[in-house]
């Protein structure tokens, strides 16, 4: 299972690139490989307010609708709008063309407070 | 819900093997996938695909008088069946509500094979054991038997990889036992996905083995096991109800639209009062199909449905269907607003979504 290790996790296996005060949040390999067939993203919407683990994003497979949280506090400020088109790139590229919403975090040092890659690693062991 | 640990079919270690997500199905664990929904879908479509049944019940009846009783307990006509013939039917209470549904076959003049759901099967028998006379008996063979339903349109090709090349499967609703590797296989002709295909039973401890023959012989024509994630996706798509959630003690089959399964010219039958009235008056509720008309979040069961501002009912099936790539689903609608054509909404997290409702099956076999 791919588990980049500049990335940071949480325990509902959202990851998080910090680009600045930017967080990129996705869902991981291990994440993706659960639910497979990704078949419906409901994004949220650019300007929406997140609350750290809050319900923020709806992944949807064949089978399930799945909750996605927000890893920190943080304002939307960009949202992954090819996943309309083609949520199933969460399934084939999900650290990349998979990535979900971006967030502007009220602190970036929030990120410390989330799992790094070998505490991740373990988690999904 | 029961607190016990959850039954495993013979089949439990070769789903783990495969590296089949396994979940709770009632009292069982089953394998949802193995895989990816859509790709056994797909396979069940294209080539063939096979699914553990093991977890369902079958109930042996045999006696003079068996055929006369279960007329009396069953929907469907008991004497229209030959030797070797078998017909979807209903179980029903005094109200006409469906208990069960589930397949019968005539296996010989005073024997009779009823294939009932899993989750069915205790209360089934209990059922039918509180109505049964002193001169039929009744037998819950579940747990001897194991099976496999294996579905497709390349499923004849792999029966005579199996058997022989000149092994010839029972005709649609026919069963028939054959004998295979020293053993013996009773094969119906029938399924619950649109394809063709048979349902396969035979002793639970040759189980593993035949599971694992299946599945190397069947290489060659692209075969899959496929988990009860795809078994939904394809008996939606053809409108097939699900027991528990189609259908309940609450609805009668005529309000499911099943009446081609009910034979109101038998004198008598548990629920048939009821049937006449429902037959003769109309149902207040019908049992519809609906496709979703944009891209948007799949339907799921209990969902709402609503029209013009008001809510109308609530889907009891919904998935993304696979073949068609658009969401479908299933809701009892008051009767003037499950006709064919009529714009509903689904409500999706608050939000309404636009549905039409659609003849039954919804995919058809281009």
């Amino acid at each position: 299972m791919n588990v980049p290790d500049d990335l940071f996790y949480t325990d509902s296996h959202e990851w998080v690139r910090q680009e600045g005060e930017n967080a990129r949040v996705g869902i991981t390999d291990h994440a993706q490989a659960e639910l497979t067939d990704v078949v419906y993203v409901e994004l949220p919407k650019v300007g929406a307010q997140a609350e750290a683990r809050g319900q923020i994003a709806v992944v949807e497979s064949v089978k399930a609708a799945s909750d996605i949280y927000a890893p920190l506090k943080g304002t939307v400020v960009e949202v992954n709008k090819a996943l309309e088109g083609n949520p199933a790139l969460i399934n084939t590229d999900p650290f990349g063309e998979g990535w979900i919403f971006v967030l502007k975090m009220d602190s970036p040092d929030d990120v410390k407070q989330l799992k790094d890659a070998a505490a991740y690693r373990a988690a999904i062991a | 819900m029961t607190t016990a640990a959850p039954k495993k079919t013979p089949l439990y270690e070769e789903h783990v093997r495969l590296g089949a997500k396994m979940i709770p199905f009632g009292d069982w664990i089953m394998p949802v996938q193995y895989s990816s929904i859509m790709d056994e879908h797909q396979a069940v479509r294209n080539n063939v695909g096979v699914f553990d049944i093991s977890h369902m019940g079958q109930l042996v009846a045999t006696g003079p008088a068996a055929g006369g009783w279960l007329n009396e307990m069953l929907t469907n006509n008991i004497d229209k069946l030959e030797v070797g013939s078998g017909q979807y039917t209903f179980l029903l209470n005094e109200r006409g509500g469906i208990i069960d549904d589930l397949i019968v076959y005539r296996t010989a003049p005073e024997e009779f094979l009823l294939v009932v759901n899993a989750s069915g099967t205790e209360g089934d028998f209990a059922w039918l054991k509180k109505h049964i006379p002193a001169n039929v008996d009744l037998q819950n063979r579940s747990a001897d038997y194991a099976g496999l339903a294996i579905q497709g349109p390349r499923v004849v090709e792999l029966f005579q990889l199996l058997l022989g090349s000149d092994a010839e499967l029972p005709a649609r609703n026919q069963i028939g036992t054959f004998d295979y590797n020293g053993g013996k296989l009773t094969i119906g002709r029938t399924g619950y996905t649109g394809e063709d295909g048979v349902e396969v039973f035979f002793p639970a401890r040759d189980a593993p083995k035949i599971w694992n023959e299946i599945l190397e012989k069947g290489k060659t024509l692209a075969i899959r096991p496929c988990g009860l994630g795809a078994r939904d996706t394809l008996r939606l798509e053809m409108c097939y109800p699900l027991n528990g959630s189609d259908l309940s003690p609450e609805h009668n089959p005529i309000e499911a639209g099943l009446a081609f399964f009910v034979d109101l010219s038998k004198p008598k039958f548990i629920g048939r009062d009821v049937l006449v009235q429902a037959k003769e008056s109309g149902t207040a509720n019908r049992l519809a199909a609906f496709r979703m008309k944009s891209k948007g979040p799949p339907p799921r069961p209990h969902y709402g449905v609503w029209l013009a501002g008001e809510r109308i009912g609530e889907a009891t099936s919904g998935t993304l269907s696979p073949s068609l790539n658009q969401g479908i689903g299933m809701a009892y609608l008051p009767t003037p607003h499950a006709r064919a054509g009529t714009e509903i909404e689904i409500e999706i997290r608050g939000q309404k979504f636009p549905a039409v409702i659609e003849k039954k099956p919804l995919y058809k076999k281009s």
